[in-house]
C-alpha cells in the first residue's frame, strides 16, 4: 500500500520494486524498534489513563507519579526509535528497574489488588529481559570493535608525494565569484594608485 | 535489475526492481560499473531529510557505460561512451547553468512546486536525494537513467581505472570547491572539520592550492592518520581543545579559512554540551540539524576570514552566534557542488598524476553487500572510510 502511494510520486520510466532483498536492519534493530513503539504506547497509556492504572494496582494517590513515568517512557521510546537506539534501550533497562522498585512498594499484604501488582511485575520482568537482550544486541552490533584500526599511513593521495603536491595547483585561477576578502597584498598594491587619483 | 532501495529509517535493501527506461529525448541509460556510498547518504539512512519515500533508489556517486541514448542526446553521447555521472543534474542552458552555478540549475528539478515551497526557489535535480531535489532514482543500481544526459555527464578516457575517476562525480569536486571558495593564499592556514571522504578531498585540495598549513579535525584515529598522510596537521577533539590548539598553531590569530566537512550530524559528546542539547532537540523534532561545527568555526575563525560549508544541512539550526559572525566580518560560502564547473580541470590533474583520489577507498564490495556496508560505514566499523560498490 505504501509502495502504491509512493509510486504515484514517480514517473512511468522510474524503476519500481518487484521483490525485496536483505535489509540493513538486523534482528536486534527490529527488536529495538518494537520496544521503542512499546514505550510510546505505554507512555501514552500512563499519561491518559493514570487513574485507571493506579486503581487497578491499588496505588490510588500516585497518579502524578504514573504520569511522570509516562513522560519518561515517551523519552525511552523516542530514543529507542532514533539512530541512538543503544542509549534508548539502556535507558529502558534503567527505567525497568525504577518500575520494578515502584511496583514492589505496592506488594504490601494489605493491598487488595496485590494479585494485579504480581501480574504487572511479571510483565515488567519479562520486558526487562527483552530490553537487556536488545540493549546488549544493538551495542554489540553497532559498536566499533576495540583493537587497532587499520593503518592508512601510506594513503597520501599524491602519486608524487606530499612535498611535490604543495602548491602544485597554483596554475588554478580562482573564479571571480569565489574570491574572498582581499588579501593584504591586493590592498597595499591598490592604495598608492588611489592616492594618485585623489589628487 | 538489482538496486539499493530505501524502505524506511535505517532500512536499505538490495531489491530486484524494474529496469529504467528512456522517458525524455535527452535521457540516456548508463550501465553502472562502479558506485559509492556517500557520507550524505547517511543523512537519508537516518531519515533526517524527511522527503524520502519507500521504494526510492539510493546513490549519487556512480559511473559506467552508456548503453542507450535518447534522440536529443545523440550529438553529445553515443553507445559505449564511458562516463562519470555528476550528482547534480544540469540542463546546461538556463541562466544559472550558463554562470556555472550548476547545482542551482533552474530546469532539472521535476518536483519544482514542492521545492519552491520548501526552499523559496527550487534547486537542481539530484540523483537519489529525496523528492525535494526531484526524486530521481539513484545510481546504487545496475542501470541508471540519466536525465538531460547531453549535459549531465563527464566523459572519461578508457585505460584509466574506475577507482581513479569515480569520485569526479561528487566528493573530489566537492572537496575542491570547498577549498576554492576559500580563495586560499600562500599565507593561509586552512582548518578542516571532519576527516571523512569529503574532508580528505578538501585536505588534498587545500594542499594542492598552496595553503601554508592545513589542519584537520576528527577523533577517529584511522581518519586522522589518513589526513596526516595527505599533509595535514591533525587535532583529535577527544584529546585536546580544538579552539586552543587552532589558536596555538596560528600564533593566537585563528585560521583564516575554515571548512565544515561534517554538516548536520555533528558528533555528540558530553564534553561538548551543545551537541547533547542539539541531539535532544533533534529527537524531539525541535531542530533538524546539529550545528556544533558552525558555532566552533565562527568562534575560532580569524576576523575577515572565510567559512566554507560543503557539509550538508537539511533545515533549521539553533543558537548560531550571529553577533560573532557579523562583528568579525566573516564570509560564508556554501552550496551543493557545481560539479561540471571543475571536472575538466580535475580530470587533467588526475591524468597528470597530481592527485589520485582512489586513496580514500577502504572497502570494495558487491551491490548485494550494500545494505550491510551502510551499517558498517555509519558505525565506522572496520576502519571504514569509503565504500565502493560493484553492481
Ligand atoms: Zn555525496
Ligand atoms: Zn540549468
Amino acid at each position: 500500500m505504501t509502495y502504491y502511494i509512493s509510486n504515484i510520486a514517480r514517473s512511468k520510466g522510474d524503476p519500481k520494486v518487484i521483490h525485496s532483498g536483505p535489509s540493513s536492519l538486523g534482528t536486534v534493530d527490529r527488536l529495538a524498534k518494537a520496544l521503542g513503539w512499546y514505550s510510546i504506547g505505554l507512555g501514552i497509556a500512563e499519561l491518559v489513563a493514570a487513574e485507571r492504572i493506579t486503581r487497578a494496582l491499588g496505588m490510588e494517590g500516585k497518579e502524578a507519579l504514573v504520569r511522570a513515568y509516562g513522560v519518561r517512557e515517551l523519552g525511552h521510546g523516542i530514543m529507542s526509535l532514533s539512530p541512538d537506539k543503544q542509549l534508548g534501550l539502556w535507558s529502558r533497562v534503567a527505567g525497568d528497574g525504577l518500575d520494578i522498585a515502584t511496583l514492589m512498594t505496592a506488594m504490601r499484604h494489605d493491598n487488595p489488588k496485590r494479585d494485579n501488582v504480581g501480574i504487572a511485575l511479571a510483565v515488567v520482568l519479562g520486558v526487562t529481559l527483552l530490553d537487556i537482550i536488545g540493549a546488549q544486541g544493538v551495542t554489540a552490533r553497532h559498536s566499533r570493535p576495540r583493537g587497532r584500526p587499520r593503518s592508512y599511513r601510506n594513503r597520501t593521495g599524491f602519486p608524487q608525494g606530499v612535498q611535490a603536491a604543495r602548491g602544485a595547483a597554483k596554475d588554478f585561477q580562482v573564479p571571480p565569484d569565489m574570491r574572498a576578502a582581499p588579501s593584504l597584498a591586493a590592498v597595499s598594491d591598490r592604495a598608492p594608485q588611489e592616492r594618485v587619483r585623489s589628487h | 535489475m538489482r538496486a539499493l532501495v530505501w524502505h524506511g529509517k535505517e532500512d536499505i535493501r538490495c531489491d530486484t526492481v524494474t529496469d529504467p527506461e528512456i522517458e525524455q529525448p535527452r535521457d540516456a541509460i548508463v550501465k553502472v560499473t562502479s558506485c559509492a556510498i556517500c557520507g550524505s547518504d547517511l543523512h537519508l539512512f537516518h531519515n533526517f531529510i524527511p522527503a524520502m519515500l519507500p521504494g526510492d533508489i539510493m546513490g549519487h556517486e556512480m559511473m559506467g557505460e552508456v548503453v542507450e541514448v535518447g534522440p536529443e542526446a545523440r550529438g553529445k553521447l553515443k553507445k559505449g561512451d564511458r562516463v562519470v555521472v555528476p550528482f547534480t543534474i544540469i540542463c546546461g542552458e538556463c541562466d544559472q547553468c550558463k554562470r556555472g552555478n550548476f547545482s542551482v540549475c533552474q530546469t532539472t528539478n521535476r518536483k519544482k512546486d514542492l521545492a519552491d515551497k520548501v526552499f523559496g526557489h527550487a534547486t537542481a535535480g539530484l540523483f537519489g536525494y529525496t523528492h525535494l531535489t526531484g526524486g530521481y532514482p539513484g545510481g546504487q543500481a545496475e542501470y541508471l537513467r540519466v536525465p538531460f544526459a547531453d549535459a549531465t555527464h563527464i566523459k572519461v578516457p578508457d585505460g584509466i581505472p574506475d577507482e581513479k575517476v569515480l569520485f569526479l562525480g561528487d566528493i573530489f569536486p566537492t572537496g575542491w570547491q570547498a577549498a576554492v571558495q576559500c580563495d586560499i593564499q600562500p599565507t593561509d592556514t586552512v582548518a578542516i572539520w571532519g576527516c571523512g571522504p569529503v574532508g580528505q578531498m578538501a585536505i588534498r585540495s587545500a594542499i594542492l592550492l598552496g595553503a601554508k598549513q592545513v589542519i584537520a579535525i576528527d577523533h577517529l584515529p584511522e581518519r586522522l592518520e589518513m589526513a596526516e598522510a595527505g599533509g595535514a596537521i591533525t587535532i583529535n577533539f577527544d584529546e585536546e581543545s580544538v579552539v586552543e590548539r587552532l589558536n596555538e598553531l596560528t600564533g593566537g590569530e585563528g585560521p583564516e579559512k575554515c571548512i565544515d566537512a561534517i554538516g548536520m550530524e555533528a558528533h555528540v559528546s558530553p564534553s561538548m554540551p551543545d551537541t547533547v542539547y542539539d541531539r535532544a532537540k533533534q529527537m524531539l523534532g525541535a531542530e533538524s540539524d546539529r550545528p556544533h561545527v558552525l558555532r566552533e568555526m565562527i568562534y575560532v575563525c580569524r576576523p575577515a576570514g572565510v567559512i566554507s560549508i560543503p557539509g550538508v544541512y537539511g533545515g533549521l539550526v539553533d543558537k548560531i552566534p550571529m553577533g560573532q559572525l557579523m562583528n568579525k566580518g566573516l564570509t560564508i560560502r556554501t552550496g551543493q557542488t557545481h560539479v561540471n564547473r571543475w571536472t575538466d580541470d580535475l580530470l587533467r590533474r588526475i591524468e597528470e598524476g597530481q592527485i589520485d583520489p582512489s586513496f580514500v577507498i577502504t572497502h570494495t564490495v558487491s551491490l548485494d553487500e550494500g545494505p550491510e556496508m551502510y551499517k558498517v560505514f555509519r558505525d565506522k566499523q572496520d576502519s571504514c572510510i569509503k565504500v565502493v560498490l560493484k553492481p
